[in-house]
């Protein structure tokens, strides 16, 4: 792991230096070391890449969606940096994405949501709404070991993404355990997490985005998707380690 | 907290008790006579532990039990609540009966159930402020926490059956089902306190097979499952009757506290893959097959288990006459361990108002650290409030002799 952090170290130095290349954007959003504990190889991914065609999926809840501007939430930004890192590689990103759906009731759509975009990957935001309706956390391992196993006997990869940091709510939704169980199921079932909770929380204590703040805008919430669009992207590319040649180096 | 009068008399529990005006009846079980400052100075640190972690993002809580092993203050809480309350009713018991005992452990659940709502009202405002001042596209997903806000008839209802128990709110419940749970097992305990540890066990396992919790609402059930940490608590009461004296041989054996060392030892390193999972690659597959999940609802054997030999060893390490138990350092903490519901109560709304300070004016390190000290500083302050009012109440215009039925019990 050390070893990746220090590639992601001189990735980011290499980035900052070569090329600014998002302007306007908070001058990097990227956080050593926190956007995944530890890169669980993605074999379906790799495969998917080597073949030029890859289907990624994300089943979320309402943070996987922004208001009515889907281009600027993270999945659309997602493809949009895979396409920038992967050319050649024909990208799509499929969503299955509904308010208030615990993971329990998720699981339940896996199979036909799978079968309708065949993906190589799905990314799976999930917890929120469990914490918010206090299920069962033993249900909700449950649900997660069951959906990594829908998707894994589909031919797929899973990356788990983990809740949004609010602020303002951190009170009143006990989150904790069911980040916790996440990461248990991840380390028992070879899941990579995409740290979205802790990701968010260093951007708050640095002052990258004031996640405070109260907005009916969509401009920072715009740049916060983006950000994570592209890191989510980062993980991918590091965790698939696909043939070096499939990635443009420049980037 | 189940005998924050206590607290006052901590001194001078020789004087006080014999004074008592109730006449003395034959000894059902033996009862040390002397209050164990240990149990104050413990339940005291717990306090604080509890509201240091129960302020979200704190780095200061780093330095809680919870991030070295399997237990955390819970389990000293309840253990320790179930030894003071042991020892005050035990007593009361003996001196005035089983009716007047029982009714002063249900006399102590109801003033539990009233600091429990005026918790949940302060909550309600916190929230019901967060409601009106939040805006923003990013969390609209995280805004559904409040949408019971918009059936307050149900809601308010459902938080006084103690079915509705926000965040941070399931310790108080649990401790009035415990009490109102517990005249039964102190008849038992008086008369026969090792049949009555073996009834508690049977609950505790007999609910772990079948299941057994009390729901909760909107969905599930009770964070801390009554049927499981009632064990801790009767086995807290269990050794304040004599049961700590019958065990005190097999704690003194060194064979016993290099198992306690031992085991803590091994949780301090499952622990440490949770913070390290690059760590986790050692821990052999066949121990993480069967350790996890370890449930703090059902209070999961491995934590009693922690929590026990951290109770050896702490035992080992202070002596129950140990001389800097009486030094001015401990003394903030004892006094909270001593009152400790008004104590705990402050905690949890300290504990609001550290978030606070946090979300508003700045959440860097040393304001962190500042916001923990002035926090656990109120509530030494505020304990030493209470034993001055107990005292000058005591020195008040009626005779001491009039007090004791009351402060006995609470």
């Amino acid at each position: 792991m050390l070893k990746w952090l220090i590639g992601l170290c001189l990735a980011v130095m290499a980035l900052g230096a070569s090329a600014p290349a998002f302007a306007g954007h908070p001058a990097d959003c990227r956080v050593d070391g926190v956007s995944s504990d530890i890169a669980f190889p993605l074999e379906h991914v790799k495969q998917a890449i080597a073949n030029k065609n890859l289907s990624i999926l994300v089943i979320g809840t309402g943070s996987s969606q922004l208001g009515g501007s889907a281009q600027n939430a993270y999945p659309a930004r997602l493809q949009a940096a895979l396409n920038r890192m992967l050319p050649g590689v024909a990208v799509t990103v499929a969503s299955d994405v509904a308010q208030r759906r615990t993971a329990d009731t998720m699981v339940k759509a896996f199979p036909p949501a799978l079968a309708a975009a065949k993906p190589n990957l799905v990314l799976w935001q999930t917890a929120t709404v469990d914490a918010i309706q206090a299920v069962d956390p033993e249900q909700f391992s449950q649900a997660l070991d069951k959906g990594v196993r829908l998707a894994r006997a589909a031919g797929a990869d899973v990356i788990f993404i983990n809740p949004q940091y609010s602020p303002r709510t951190e009170y009143v939704i006990a989150l904790g355990t069911y980040v916790e169980n996440m990461r248990w199921v991840a380390v028992q079932q070879e899941v990579p997490v995409f740290d979205r909770f802790n990701l968010m929380k260093a951007w708050y204590e640095r002052g990258t985005f004031d996640l405070y703040s109260t907005t009916k805008k969509l401009d920072m919430a715009g740049l916060v998707h983006d950000c994570l669009g592209r890191l989510l992207a980062d993980l991918i590319v590091e965790a698939a380690k696909p043939d070096p040649a499939a990635i443009e180096k420049s980037k | 907290m189940g005998t924050d009068d206590c607290s006052g008399r901590s001194h001078d529990s020789r004087r006080l008790w014999p004074k008592q005006p109730t006449k003395e009846k034959r000894p059902m079980a033996p009862i040390p006579s002397e209050r164990d400052l240990r149990l104050d100075l413990f339940r005291g640190l717990a306090l604080w532990l509890i509201f240091l972690d129960h302020i979200p993002s704190n780095a200061v809580s780093w330095v809680t039990i919870r991030n070295y092993g399997f237990s955390d203050a819970t389990e000293i809480f309840v253990f320790i609540s179930g030894y003071t309350v042991a020892f005050v009713y035990g007593r009361a018991m003996q001196a005035s009966g089983f009716i007047v005992a029982g009714a002063r452990v249900i006399k102590r659940a109801w003033q539990i159930y009233v600091a429990h709502i005026f918790l949940f009202a302060i909550y309600l405002a916190e929230i019901s402020w967060i409601a009106q001042s939040f805006e923003n596209p990013l969390f609209t997903e995280e805004m559904g926490v409040l949408n019971f806000l918009k059936n307050p008839d149900v809601t308010i209802i459902q938080a006084l059956l103690l079915k509705f128990k926000p965040v941070n709110m399931d310790v108080l419940p649990l401790y009035i089902v415990l009490l109102v749970g517990f005249p039964p097992f102190l008849w038992l305990l008086m008369r026969s306190a090792n049949l009555a540890l073996l009834a508690s066990g049977a609950i505790y396992a007999v609910a772990y097979v079948l299941n057994w919790n009390l729901p909760a609402w909107p969905q599930g059930e009770w964070v801390f499952n009554p049927f499981a940490w009632q064990f801790l608590f009767i086995f807290g009461a269990w050794c304040a009757l004599g049961g700590a004296a019958r065990l005190s041989r097999t704690i003194g054996s060194p064979i016993t506290l290099a198992l306690a060392i031992a085991y803590l030892v091994f949780a301090f390193a499952i622990a440490m893959t949770w913070y390290f999972p690059a760590l986790g690659v050692y821990v052999p597959r066949i121990i993480s097959d069967n350790i996890y999940p370890i449930d703090k609802t059902d209070m999961d054997v491995l934590r009693v288990l922690h929590f026990l030999a951290l109770a050896v060893v702490t035992v080992r390490l202070v002596p129950r006459d140990w001389p800097a138990l009486k030094s001015p350092f401990f003394r903030p903490a004892i006094l909270c361990g001593q009152h400790s519901l008004g104590i705990f109560c402050l905690g949890v709304f300290l504990s609001f108002a550290g978030h606070f300070v946090f979300t508003e004016v700045s959440n860097r390190i040393p304001v962190q650290f500042l916001v923990s000290l002035v926090g656990i500083a109120i509530m030494a302050g505020a304990a030493w409030l209470i034993s001055w009012y107990k005292k000058i109440e005591r020195q008040g215009p009626r005779p001491p002799v009039a007090k004791p039925g009351f402060a006995g019990g609470e």
